[in-house]
């Protein structure tokens, strides 16, 4: 008991080196371009289908959902504005970081695990190459980017999930829709929404690679690596927002 | 031929040589109590291929890793072209490394990029300012010094064992190293393969004059590549001399090795 709260409190302070390191290697020449962009594309455009079906999943159930307590009481008018506020701040960040967290930290947590496996990474160290600045800046940081824009997207296809939602009980005109949206949302919706997705992208992105770059020996630790970085990341995202929450409440306290 | 454990001295023959790696007294402990090198101590004298033979876990792939700064030692000294190893700055140790090359047992290709790509990638992180024509020509040579031009457009899991070492060499040659570590160039191997990659080890010292430490279990791989043979028991070289010479030896466990 007493060695593995040790083991954990060495492996936070290990994770916390690391990722500091981050801050450092970021600024630090050779800035691997091609390599960052190939990970934008990899982390960015190739989860565009899987957040896109779930963005629209989201609204429309949201939608279905708050639909019958809002007849209730007479507010069906506040129905866009509700499930946008609602998928702003909150459900498309949350959700979309967790998906991220499952494709993307798994992803890493995985490559990184296997070349760490099977001595690519040593290769990379013994050629004099920085594997740190390689690998692990360029995904961090196309993490960093890409989450936050995914969210956006998230965020967009939500409201029209939302908007296909309405339209199964109604006849709503889609400019009328996004009127009722826009007149409900303030800058204050958004920009805490948006802040905090960019530390779900870093922690995303620096879990993967802590857990990839970590990996022991042996085939086994890369799927432990892929398993504990969805574990790790997902437990992150929800702390972050937890603290994301009570700092927003914090700022616009009215 | 069965050594002092302590014996570090080269053999009077090897004198008048330069010794470009000289390893003191070498200790490394894994965790608590898992002593693997309990006092090496070597040396690899220049256009020299020295091979380190022992069985499983007796600290011969730790020594080599030592020597490049994958591990660091608890202990000892490691001196490459006369500088201190362990005193060098991360900066001055990449400098170094690019004048040792090592192959990996598995070759250790870079799975997401093509051969091209894993030559490239190499070069070009040392040498920022070449052209693609200038790139593009170093990876066909290197390719080419070890056989296989026509593989440049394959992918690291379209290739065979064999190939992946090859290209493992390929890679560590475009930076033209003086020293080359090998860990295991042929295990795995069928045995005219083995034998193609230890003539191909042989082939690189003739036209490259580089120095060699292999890392082998295989005899006749031993026999072609060694000028000289040193013999890795529980942590400490335990003998040493050149192939013939251990051949003969009185040790039944040195003897063992060519039985």
């Amino acid at each position: 008991m007493i060695l593995s709260l040790k083991n954990t409190f060495a492996q936070i302070g290990d994770a916390t080196l690391f990722a500091k390191r981050f801050f450092k290697e970021v600024f630090v020449p050779p800035y691997e371009a091609k390599e960052f962009l190939k990970q934008c594309y990899i982390i960015g455009y190739k989860s565009l289908p899987l957040v896109a079906i779930t963005g629209f999943i989201m609204g429309l159930v949201l939608t279905l959902q708050s639909r019958p307590t809002l007849v209730k009481f007479g507010a069906e008018s506040w129905l866009p504005g509700m499930v946008a506020l609602s998928l702003i701040r909150e459900i498309a960040p949350v959700i979309t970081a967790l998906i991220c967290a499952g494709k993307i930290s798994s992803g890493i947590g995985a490559e990184l695990g296997s070349m760490k496996v099977t001595e690519q990474i040593d290769a990379m160290e013994v050629s004099a190459i920085n594997p740190y600045n390689y690998l692990v800046v360029t995904r961090i940081l196309a993490c960093t980017l890409m989450v936050p824009l995914l969210v956006i997207f998230a965020d967009a296809v939500g409201i029209v999930g939302g908007y296909a939602g309405i339209n199964i009980h109604g006849d709503v005109n889609f400019y009328r829709y996004l009127t009722q949206i826009i007149q409900s949302l303030e800058f204050s919706d958004l920009i805490p929404a948006t802040v905090k997705t960019f530390f779900f992208g870093y922690f995303i992105g620096m879990i993967g690679c802590y857990k990839g770059f970590n990996a022991a020996n042996g085939t086994e630790s890369v799927g432990r690596a892929a398993n504990s970085a969805v574990v790790t990341a997902s437990l992150s995202i929800f702390i972050i927002d937890m603290v994301a929450v009570q700092l927003t409440d914090l700022i616009y306290l009215k | 031929m069965i050594k002092e454990e302590k014996n570090i001295e080269p053999k009077s023959k090897d004198k008048k040589k330069t010794p470009i790696i000289v390893i003191k007294d070498l200790h490394k402990t894994f965790g608590k109590d898992n002593t693997v090198l309990k006092g090496v101590s070597l040396t690899v004298n220049k256009g020299e291929d020295l091979v380190i033979l022992g069985r499983s876990g007796s600290g011969k792939s730790v020594t080599i890793k030592c020597i490049v700064g994958l591990i660091v030692p608890d202990k000892g000294e490691i001196k490459v072209f006369d500088e201190d190893l362990l005193a060098l700055s991360k900066d001055e140790l990449n400098k170094m490394r690019v004048k040792i090359g090592f192959l990996f047992q598995s070759g250790a290709l870079y799975d997401s990029m093509s051969v091209r790509e894993n030559l490239a990638f190499t070069l070009r992180a040392h040498k920022r300012d070449l052209t693609e024509e200038e790139v593009e020509k170093e990876v066909l040579e290197a390719l080419e010094s070890v056989g296989l031009g026509d593989a440049i457009e394959k992918m690291p899991a379209e290739l065979s064992g064999g190939m992946r070492k090859r290209i493992g060499l390929a890679r560590t040659l475009i930076l033209k190293p003086e020293i080359i570590l090998y860990d295991e160039p042929t295990t795995g191997l069928d045995t005219i393969t083995s034998r193609e990659i230890s003539e191909l080890i042989l082939d690189i010292k003739n036209k490259q004059k580089t120095s060699s430490i292999i890392i082998t279990h295989d005899m006749a791989c031993a026999k072609l590549t060694a000028d000289r043979i040193m013999v890795l028991k529980d942590g400490v070289i335990h003998a040493e001399g050149t192939y013939e010479e251990l051949e003969k030896d009185e040790d039944e466990w040195v003897r063992s090795f060519f039985e």
